[in-house]
């Protein structure tokens, strides 16, 4: 890919990837290990006509941003693990309210105030399940800043495809740690624009009735039509509504609209998958020792396999369990006690196969580490 | 000087009964006690020759319910 | 242009009870933004959650119900977005000093270009009558069963010492003076706090045996006087009403923009 080398810590390369989608508004609080993406906001963004403001806490760096998202403009905001418990009650806001924006969770040891300088992927069950009720939601990751970078766009275009919040799950290891990146010349990617209506002045306009194609055109505030936007259920023109068939409909719509698109929005990783007998499965920075203890492995000519998910909800059960199908052995990598190994259990046939390979104690899974594990679940001893 | 001359006639003084709730803040409130409220518990004009255009009635109203339209006419 | 051009007519007759102050408000608003002139697409209303956040439904403007709590962050990122628009934020007193205290005094101290209303009807009307900061002690409210031991905070001095540029108080008996304060209000570059004392008969009313609206009304009367009221009368009752402050500082969004300008230079 042409375009300009930079070395720089993963939080910047999420901080090139917003400015790339178009990014223009960012709010947000200070909390490691995500404080430099708003450092390096606060220096970016007005020198291209942006705007960043620290608000008073994550909870208002939330609603800030769905403020300015209503204005038309592309918005984010970046915290950890603390500050994403603050956020949920708007996070659901803007899942109802079907408002594009992006939060990035720069995941740290938790709960509580854990090992703010210390690495755990535990966030990733929060992401899908943190706010109350109902609801889906699209949680990305990545494991290099490559990735990062293209990850971050992806938020953004499918945050404006489908007029919905996005999670972008990153942890302290991929966002401290300094890596080569290359920032792609404008164009290279395509990147999805705010889709505006295009009802005129005095024409009935429904911002919440979805077209053929399941796009929801959007309306700024200051444009010529006086929508309402609340969290209360509402009906196609977002009036307030408890009918029945209007609550039902409005749930299976907010809903559907993700789940359904579980392939679509499906972005990972592989290698030697085809054949694998042991196949590794991870995400984020604990992919980074998986893909090297596969690629050893097979340098070695055994059959290791590694798929790694930078899609983790909608979860990609249909991919999991096919890639899954003929392994021995399942054995998923994660720095949690097993979050997402739960949950392809629940993807694959012959849950028995799935493994935990895992480390809880703040420091980074190695190759080390899981080469141990590897061979007490494949019963040869450490 | 003009102003004096000028005087406030009443052109309109609309109660919609279906908004008003019979609070009561117009009858009570109008300085020239030109409403009341009827059996139904809606307020309405019985001494409309008294009002005066003051408006308090119309600015009052929690439910935006009395509507009041003035013409400016020369003294006679 | 005539009321029913500002509202959206197919919701009336509101929720409001009968005598509830926050009609008047209302009531009030639309005159303030008619004699402003003010085109309706320029307007964005965010209001939070509670009766007196339900008035945002009912205008026809740029509508935003938000959280409890949480109106005055969602129209920061509003007017950030937008500095052009006139944001309004109708607020409870709950909404606006209990869960939303953190986000008021902030937007106070960065003086950002927005209008605060302050629906003050000492209650949590919504959820049945609870006491809120701004009751009052001895009061009785569903969870001051045995009279409120709550110092109430005083609103003026509360958005003065915080940094709010323009500072008001306001009640649903004087109404052409209320309508003219929101103007000032709405007119003002910078943070604008207008408290509008607002009776509740139904739950503040009947709880604290201070009788129907007309009767919460009349004692508004006799009580909120004109500022400078307090001293002479000396009668720690009165409440002064007015416009307290009025200066200007720096806006937030102006402020802004020639970080901008900087910044655009700077590359």
């Amino acid at each position: 890919m042409k375009g300009t080398v930079r070395f720089v810590q993963g939080n910047e390369a999420c901080v090139e990837g917003a400015l790339y989608a178009g990014l223009k508004f960012f709010a947000g609080y200070p909390i490691t290990p995500s404080t430099e993406i708003a450092e390096h906001l606060s220096l970016r963004l007005p020198e291209i006509g942006g705007k960043f403001i620290q608000m008073e806490d994550e909870i208002a760096s939330m609603c800030a941003i769905i403020g300015a998202s209503l204005t038309g403009c592309k918005v984010m905001t970046a915290t950890s693990g603390p500050g994403f418990s603050l956020m949920q009650e708007a996070l659901g806001y803007a899942i109802m309210t079907e408002i594009p924006c992006v939060i990035v969770n720069v995941q740290r040891g938790g709960p509580s105030t854990g090992i703010p300088t210390h690495v755990s992927q535990g966030d990733v069950n929060q992401a899908r399940w943190g706010t109350h009720g109902d609801h889906s939601i699209v949680a990305l990751t990545a494991s290099n800043h490559q990735d990062v970078f293209a990850m971050t766009v992806e938020a953004f275009n499918i945050s404006e495809t489908y007029r919905t919040p996005v999670v972008l799950l990153l942890d302290e290891v991929v966002g401290h740690m300094r890596e080569r990146l290359v920032i792609p010349e404008a164009g290279e990617i395509p990147i999805v624009e705010r889709l505006k209506t295009s009802v005129r002045e005095g024409v009935d306009y429904h911002p919440y009735l979805p077209r053929e194609d399941g796009r929801l055109p959007m309306s700024d505030f200051g444009g010529v039509h006086r929508d309402n936007v609340t969290g209360l259920y509402h009906d196609m023109w977002g009036f307030p509504s408890d009918d029945p068939s209007v609550v039902h409909g409005l749930i299976r719509h907010l809903i559907d609209k993700i789940e359904n698109q579980t392939n679509y929005l499906t972005r990972y990783k592989e290698v030697g998958v085809e054949d694998a007998d042991c196949l590794l499965i991870s995400y984020g920075s604990s992919a980074r020792s998986a893909r090297h203890v596969v690629e050893n492995r097979r340098r070695r000519g055994e059959r290791y396999g590694l798929l790694e998910l930078q899609t983790l909800w909608p979860f990609p059960h249909e991919l999991v369990r096919s890639k899954c199908a003929n392994a021995r052995y399942i054995i998923v990598v994660e720095m949690n006690t097993g979050q997402v190994c739960q949950t392809v259990r629940l993807a694959v046939d012959r849950p028995e196969r799935v493994f935990l390979a895992n480390r809880i104690d703040g420091e980074f899974i190695t190759p080390t580490d899981i080469q141990g594990m590897l061979h007490l679940i494949q019963g040869k001893g450490l | 000087m003009a102003k004096e001359t000028r005087k406030r006639k009443l052109k309109l003084h609309q109660i919609n009964a279906e908004w008003c709730k019979g609070c009561g803040i117009c009858v009570e409130f109008c300085p020239k006690g030109v409403l009341e409220l009827n059996d139904l518990d809606k307020a309405v004009a019985v001494r409309l020759e008294e009002c005066i255009c003051c408006r308090l009635c119309e600015l009052r109203c929690p439910d935006l319910a009395i509507v009041i339209e003035v013409e400016e006419v020369e003294a006679p | 242009m005539p009321v029913k051009d500002y509202i959206r007519e197919r919701f009336f007759p509101h929720i409001w009870c009968a005598g509830c102050g926050h009609g008047t408000v209302l009531n009030g608003l639309i005159r303030a933004v008619e004699k402003l002139g003010i085109s309706k697409n320029d307007i964005v209303m965010v209001s939070g959650i509670g009766c007196s956040s339900r008035v945002s439904g009912y205008l026809d403007f740029h509508t935003l119900h938000t959280l409890h709590g949480r109106a005055l962050a969602f129209a920061a990122g509003v007017k950030l977005g937008r500095p052009d628009l006139n944001v309004i934020v109708p607020m409870g007193d709950g909404d606006a000093l209990a869960i939303g205290g953190n986000h008021f005094i902030h937007a106070a101290r960065r003086n950002i270009d927005v209008t605060a209303l302050i629906m003050n009807n000492r209650i949590y009307g919504m959820t049945g009558g609870q006491y809120s900061p701004l009751s009052g002690r001895g009061i009785l409210a569903t969870t001051a069963p045995f009279s409120n031991i709550d110092q109430s905070f005083d609103v003026v001095e509360l958005a003065t010492a915080a940094g709010a540029t323009f500072v008001a108080r306001a009640t649903t008996y004087h109404v052409q003076e209320t309508i003219e304060i929101i103007q000032e209000a709405i007119l003002h570059k910078g943070f604008s706090v207008v408290e509008i004392m607002s009776q509740c008969p139904t739950y503040f009313g009947r709880k604290n045996r201070q009788g129907d609206a007309v009767a919460m009304l009349k004692r508004m009367r006799e009580i909120v006087l004109p500022i400078g009221a307090k001293a002479k009368h000396g009668d720690p009752e009165i409440i002064e009403r007015g416009i307290f402050v009025r200066k200007d500082r720096p806006e937030y969004c102006a402020e802004y923009d020639d970080i901008i300008r900087r910044a655009m230079k700077r590359k």
